[in-house]
Order: C-alpha cells, then sequence, then structure tokens
C-alpha cells in the first residue's frame, strides 16, 4: 500500500482530468485505470456554460482529489490558488504547481520552494511538481512536502522519462513518496517509472488523447502493476559483459567440427 | 439629482457587469444560474465561504472572482 500523509493508496497510477473529449470519457477512463487519485485544476467559471461542471461526473467520495496550482507563475498565485482550492474542495490536498513559462512549463524551484513552506506551515498536504532534481527534492521533504513529484519530461510531451538518472537518485534519498509526474507517454514509460521504484506515477495526457482514452487507462493500470511487481520481485543488476543463460559445463565442445 | 436605480457596477471574473436588484453574493450566483455548492467566490480578493454567501454584500466597483474545478493535470 502505497501511504501519502496517512492516506492509503491501493493504487500508485494517479491521473489527471485535463483534455477529455466528454466528462463522460473522462469519468469512464478514471473507473478503467481503477485510479484512487485524480488532479484537477481551478479556473474562473465560463459565465455563458453555467451547466460545465466536472465535478457531476466524478463521485467524491469514490476518489481522492488533488487540487493543482496550474496557472500560477510564482509562489504568491499559487497561495491564493491553495487557498481557493482548499475552499472549493474541503480538502487541503494540493499538488502544487508553480510554472513561469509557458512555453516549457517547467517549474520554478525556487518560488515551489518557498510556496512549499508556507502552505505547510499553513496546514495543506503539499506534494510539489518539480525539476527532476535531487538536492531540491531534499529541501521540498525537509519543508515538509507530503511528497514529492519530479517530472518525466516537460508536461504534456508524451517523451517519456527523460530524467531518469536523476529520478533514481531521488527515489534512493527520499523519504517520502515519490510520484513521477509529467511526460508519462505510454504504458512502458510508467512501467519503466515504476520499475526504478518510483512510488506512483500521474499521468494525463497520454490517457486523454489517446484513440481510445478507455482502453488506454487500463493498458497504464496494467504496467504500473507490472513494474511495480518488477521492483517488488528485484531487478538484475545491468553489465556490459556477457552472462551465459545457458549452462556452461557439458557442452559438446569438441566434437562439433563439422560445423567448422 | 439622480433617480435611484438599484444597479451597480462590479468587475466579474475580469469583466466589467451591471447588476440590477442584486445585493449579495448568493443575489449573484442565483441571477447566474451558478449553484453555490459547485463554485467558490473571492471578493476582493477575500475568500467568501458557502456560509457567507447570504451575508456577503456587494458593493460598487467590487472585484469578484467566481472559480471552479475543471479538468487539470
Amino acid at each position: 500500500m502505497l501511504t501519502i500523509a496517512g492516506t492509503e493508496f491501493r493504487s500508485r497510477l494517479f491521473l489527471g482530468t485535463g483534455k477529455f473529449s466528454s466528462s463522460t470519457v473522462m469519468a469512464d477512463a478514471i473507473k478503467a485505470s481503477d485510479c484512487q487519485m485524480v488532479t484537477v485544476a481551478l479556473r474562473r467559471v465560463d459565465l455563458d456554460n453555467p451547466e460545465d461542471d466536472i465535478m457531476k461526473a466524478l463521485s467524491v467520495r469514490d476518489y481522492t482529489f488533488l487540487p493543482n496550482t496550474s496557472g500560477a507563475r510564482n509562489a504568491e498565485e499559487a497561495i491564493r490558488l491553495a487557498n481557493l482550492a482548499r475552499a472549493a474542495s474541503g480538502t487541503s490536498w494540493l499538488k502544487l504547481e508553480v510554472t513561469p513559462d509557458p512555453r516549457t512549463l517547467l517549474p520554478d524551484p525556487v518560488e515551489t520552494l518557498l510556496a512549499t513552506e508556507k502552505l505547510v506551515k499553513d496546514g495543506f498536504i503539499v506534494l510539489p511538481y518539480m525539476n527532476a532534481d535531487p538536492i531540491l527534492a531534499l529541501k521540498l521533504q525537509d519543508a515538509g512536502a507530503a511528497a514529492v513529484m519530479p517530472l518525466g519530461s516537460p508536461i504534456g510531451t508524451n517523451q517519456g522519462v527523460l530524467t531518469d538518472a536523476m529520478v533514481e537518485i531521488i527515489i534512493e534519498q527520499a523519504r517520502v513518496p515519490v510520484v513521477v509526474d509529467a511526460g508519462i507517454g505510454a504504458p512502458s514509460h510508467a512501467a519503466y517509472a515504476m520499475e526504478m521504484g518510483a512510488d506512483a506515477v500521474l499521468v494525463n495526457t497520454a490517457i486523454s488523447i489517446a484513440g481510445d482514452p478507455i482502453a488506454m487507462a487500463a493498458a497504464f493500470a496494467k504496467a504500473v502493476d507490472a513494474g511495480r511487481t518488477a521492483y517488488i520481485a528485484g531487478m538484475g543488476q545491468r553489465s556490459k559483459q556477457a552472462s551465459a543463460s545457458s549452462p556452461t559445463d557439458g557442452k559438446l565442445s569438441s566434437d562439433l567440427g563439422f560445423l567448422a | 439629482m439622480k433617480p435611484y436605480t438599484n444597479t451597480m457596477n462590479i468587475t466579474l471574473n475580469g469583466d466589467n457587469k451591471l447588476l440590477r436588484d442584486i445585493s449579495s453574493v448568493a443575489d449573484l450566483l442565483k441571477s447566474l444560474d451558478l449553484p453555490p455548492e459547485s463554485v467558490v467566490v473571492e471578493l476582493n480578493t477575500t475568500i467568501i465561504t458557502p456560509d457567507s454567501y447570504n451575508s456577503a454584500i456587494l458593493a460598487e466597483n467590487d472585484q469578484v472572482e467566481i472559480i471552479r474545478f475543471v479538468g487539470g493535470g
């Protein structure tokens, strides 16, 4: 079981809810993924479309909602969004996202750390989205982050875990759960992160823009399970030197002259 | 002297809006067909909790933000 801030999660796949073609497809994909944690964003209500409410499609009792602070460009904006999220959701769970550059959507490490320190003091359960920087991960952990969420590659790029060498160090050092977030574009990427020992992965775009998001959600669920099982089973060391899988004793070495 | 009319101008989600016969946040949400539990309201950057929607009275030039959850990663 994965435990974050005292809450247990059977599923190690977290789902984002953005970019689905409809609320029905989103709800069905979430069901197919068997996930228990879903992220949501906060935006101004479209006053021409007052009926358009994502929460109608999701049962609050079935999932832990992880509101994000997407759109925040600095700590101050993130803290404002965090307080709105807490007022709207009634919970203190928060995916802290501070992304000053809309082109790369890379997280600002300094503002993320400042916001984490403040929000933890204010009683939030903070899961900061961060670059895959092992030193920053330790600082966020010391500041009271409930988990750390290093990126695999930039948000929405489907490039996979390009940061694997750094994510491995983060996992090795962490005392809080490590959730690999962003850029996971295929079930194999998710399996890879889990094989490395990540505690969970957060996937959105790869599922929401798939040809069949519901089938893709199920594929991700299997990949996360497979990767986790492999990690627990204990992976063999990598080596440059070949090591025969078949026995090296009792070979018919001298009698195979006809092969020459 | 101007005749009394029950109107005021506020900034709602970044746009200017003329309100008629609306005094509280609760009135405003009702006029916009927004179920109170589906949104969160900020009045001049202070969050208004649902139990205060009736008592939160709007004034000329108030800045009101009405926000809700949407899909996101």
